[in-house]
């Protein structure tokens, strides 16, 4: 990449910017930005003239629908997740042919690779496995608890484009200018001004303080969703697990982004202003911004893991065809895992030079979190026994999931010793560790969570044998392409390695290339999926007619898929914690009601699009020095808010005849359906309502 | 389809004079210390412990009278959510002030 001339002072228009700063020269870039730039005009051009503007426009990004944000996201999440394995396959095909006599040292050059590496771990956590799981959050956790839409639909809309314009400052670094060659968390001194005087960690700042903000505003707004609007009568130990635990992932996140942001913002006074905080002189400290990013980057796996945690015990309990083994115990877990995850960060730099009492009790609490985590393990496994197991794809995702995380789990008790730490610190083991905790923990998770709710969002089922086919695909490409890096973590290799001299290294890192092969199968068959399965969206073996394709549990299922825009006609009264069932039981499901009552809905709002994207001016603007488009871009998201304060016509009401329309369609094609599935009758019937059975009794 | 105005519901949301204490109050405890720092009166263990203990007061004081917390049974959730910020901020501090007292003994940072 472009080795940044570096401009001392900036120019009154253009700041740091110059031609030289655009990389048309680089063998690698340049062809993906003349892709970039050719696929993004194309893509305008189809638009305009199927003349979708309008129409994109007023159902699309003005909305602030939860359902539509959701999808919005996990769209934004799957392009982003090409983006991030694209880093993947150019280190990890790098590291192969550096080892190599005949291909010499790779074709990568040192600040390039570090950029990539530094890319692929900023875009996968904050721009792929966040916006996955903050999107399938915001399509079913209001569905979950009856909820109409989330507390504050504006603030979401907003929050998504807070988002949006991060993920877009990372993808113009690789175009105008460079990224960040810091490592993913950017440890200081070396991303400081002195060691790092290139924008690049300037576009990493901004496009996490940006993004970070807006993870922030969608913790308020779930955390006070959950606990503002749920159905009448469904006390807090009835929600749904899914529900539970976004509700815990998001008090985690609503205490750990300040301290991001904090954080972030004295880099910034570090690095604009020629403040102190964690350089080497003047009084500065460097190991404080390693604690300070720490003590927000552990929350933030526990933030990342939870509602993957709550996606398997909707799918592992649906396909089981039983409630979930000990729910109250699956809660205790997850609150104890919101306390405890405060307690571990240490962990991350045992080597920085604390005495033995500090590193023994960071090690032991490690250890200490494992326990509610395992617990989660024995719930999903006795929620499977005994029951009548249906391996529909996203339950071989729970599989998949059961395996590798627990493989990743002990690998981490293993570094969880302090002793053990020393040896294996910074080298490829704790990569392996981590991507074998975050890939089978989370990202599994949520791949289960998509492919059972996918139906619920779009009205479509996805193809089961292709989805069988992906997780095989990754469930293999995972071990092949990371055991070798055990291997070679236990034999010294450190981390991030531009060139390797060892070459008995090179035959792992061969086998390693398998792997990435295979993954990368499993996700162009997880893109050929969606895109096959929504060709044939009127196919009736992909259409789903009834809104509950999979004879489920909760309240998610009671409408049609996708759901009207109000959600529910009616919201049924709770009296179980897996009210469809208990509807169902009773033969209650899929009746009208006595009468409906008129629907209280917000109005889609321009201030989302405009004051998020207005951040991106602001970001790139300080991202170069260019302070006149910092001001007017201030100055504008300033009037903006004032306008938008000044708006009275913001909800309005759905009339009783209208709702009776939707409604009455929806039950007639729900006529006579309201018990399960013929073939799970037997199954379910032994189960009785949650308020008087113990669920986690067995069936006999 | 009509239209409507929603107001702010749920809490109470305080008087004049709840606001005007609550201004007073934080004014006075932003003043000692910065009065402290400013003439040198106390001696640095002094003015330290006085920083801290006027900044925890006011936490309370805006707690109390800006957010209008208190003990009663509808007010369950903040209090819950009170509790647990106290408990992760001691996590943070406390350990934070622990590990550093090791990496500056161990590490001669500020040597």
């Amino acid at each position: 990449m472009v080795q940044t001339d570096l401009i001392k002072d900036p120019h009154v228009l253009t700041g740091k910017l110059h031609w030289g700063v655009i990389p048309f020269h680089d063998p690698v870039v340049a062809p993906v930005m003349a892709a970039a730039v050719l696929g993004g005009l194309l893509l305008v051009a189809f638009i305009t003239y199927k003349k979708l503007w309008g129409y994109l426009w007023s159902e699309w990004f003005t909305s602030v629908d939860h359902k539509k944000i959701g999808i919005m996201y996990c769209i934004v999440a799957l392009v982003m997740l090409v983006r991030g394995f694209s880093d993947a396959i150019m280190m990890r095909t790098h590291q192969a042919l550096s080892t190599s006599d005949s291909f010499g040292e790779g074709f990568l050059p040192p600040e390039h690779y570090d950029q990539i590496f530094t890319a692929h771990g900023v875009i996968m956590i904050f721009f792929v496995a966040t916006p996955l799981m903050i999107g399938i959050m915001n399509v079913i956790m209001p569905l979950q608890i009856g909820a109409r839409d989330v507390a504050f639909p504006f603030l979401n809309s907003l929050s998504f484009y807070l988002f949006l314009v991060g993920a877009l400052l990372v993808n113009i670094s690789l175009f105008v200018g460079e990224f960040a060659a810091v490592g993913w968390l950017a440890y200081t001194p070396l991303s400081g001004i002195e060691y790092s005087p290139g924008v690049g960690v300037d576009y990493w700042i901004w496009a996490l303080q940006i993004s970070g903000i807006g993870t922030t505003l969608t913790a308020v707004n779930f955390v006070a969703t959950i606990l503002k609007m749920r159905a009448p009568g469904m006390t807090m130990m009835k929600m749904p697990v899914f529900t539970w635990t976004t509700f815990c992932a998001n008090i985690i996140a609503l205490v750990i982004f300040p301290i991001l942001t904090v954080a972030i913002a004295q880099l910034t006074l570090d690095r604009y202003l020629d403040f102190n905080f964690f350089t080497n002189d003047d009084g500065g400290n460097q190991m404080m911004w390693v604690n300070l990013i720490w003590a927000w980057g552990h929350p933030e796996v526990y933030f990342l893991v939870l509602p993957a945690f709550g996606m398997i015990s909707e799918v592992t309990a649906t396909f089981s065809r039983k409630r979930l083994f000990g729910y109250v115990s699956l809660i205790w877990a997850t609150i104890a895992i919101t306390i405890l995850s405060f307690l571990v960060w240490l962990h991350h730099f045992f080597t920085m030079g604390s005495g033995a009492s500090v590193n023994a009790f960071f090690g032991i609490m490690t250890m200490i979190i494992g326990i509610p985590t395992g617990v989660k393990l024995y719930n999903w496994i006795f929620t499977m026994y005994k029951g009548r197991v249906e391996l529909t794809a996203s339950m071989w995702w729970v599989i998949a999931m059961l395996i590798t995380f627990t493989v990743g789990g002990m690998t981490g008790v293993m570094l969880s010793i302090p002793a053990n730490d020393f040896m294996l610190h910074n080298s490829m083991f704790v990569p392996a560790h981590f991507h074998n905790v975050i890939i089978g923990g989370a990202v599994y998770g949520y791949f289960a969570g998509f492919t059972y709710w996918f139906p619920k969002a779009t009205g479509v089922k996805l193809n089961e044998t292709l989805g069988k086919w992906s997780v095989a695909l990754w469930f293999f490409g995972y071990f092949f392409a990371w055991v070798p890096l055990y291997i070679t973590g236990f034999d010294g290799m450190t981390r991030r390695l531009q060139y390797i001299d060892n070459p008995e290294w090179q035959a792992y890192m061969y086998i390693a290339i398998i792997g990435v092969a295979l993954i990368a199968a499993g996700i162009g068959t997880q893109v050929f999926n969606i895109a096959w399965s929504l060709y044939n969206r009127n196919n009736p073996k992909y259409k789903d007619e009834t809104g509950d394709p999979w004879d489920a549990h909760t309240l998610e299922w009671y409408t049609t898929s996708p759901p009207q825009f109000y959600n529910f006609g009616d919201v049924p009264y709770i009296n179980d914690r897996d009210p469809l069932l208990e509807m169902k039981q009773k033969g209650i499901a899929y009746k009208r009601p006595e009468k409906y009552e008129r629907i209280h809905m917000p109005k889609n709002t321009w201030a989302g699009p405009v004051l998020g994207l207005l951040t991106l001016p602001m970001g790139f603007g300080f991202v170069w020095h260019i302070w006149w488009m910092v001001i007017a871009a201030v100055v504008a998201i300033f009037a903006c808010w004032v306008k938008l304060n000044f708006e009275r016509d913001k909800d309005y009401y759905v009339e009783v005849p209208e709702v009776e329309a939707i409604e009455g369609k929806f039950l007639k094609s729900n006529e006579g359906r309201s018990y399960y599935f013929e073939k799970n009758a037997k199954y379910y019937k032994k189960w009785k309502p949650s308020d008087q059975n113990d669920s986690t009794v067995v069936a006999k | 389809m009509s239209s409507s105005e929603t107001g702010p519901g749920g809490q109470a949301h305080g008087s004049v004079k709840e606001y005007v204490t609550g201004l007073i109050l934080s004014i006075i405890l932003t003043v000692i210390p910065f009065y402290l720092v400013m003439s040198g009166a106390g001696s640095d263990t002094f003015t330290v412990i006085a920083i801290v203990v006027a900044a925890i007061a006011q936490v309370l004081v805006q707690m109390v009278f800006f957010l209008h917390m208190n003990g009663s049974s509808e007010q369950t959730w903040l209090t819950v959510s009170a509790v647990y910020t106290v408990f992760i901020l001691l996590f943070v501090i406390v350990g934070s002030l622990w590990i550093f007292e090791h990496l500056n003994h161990n590490m001669l940072m500020g040597h």
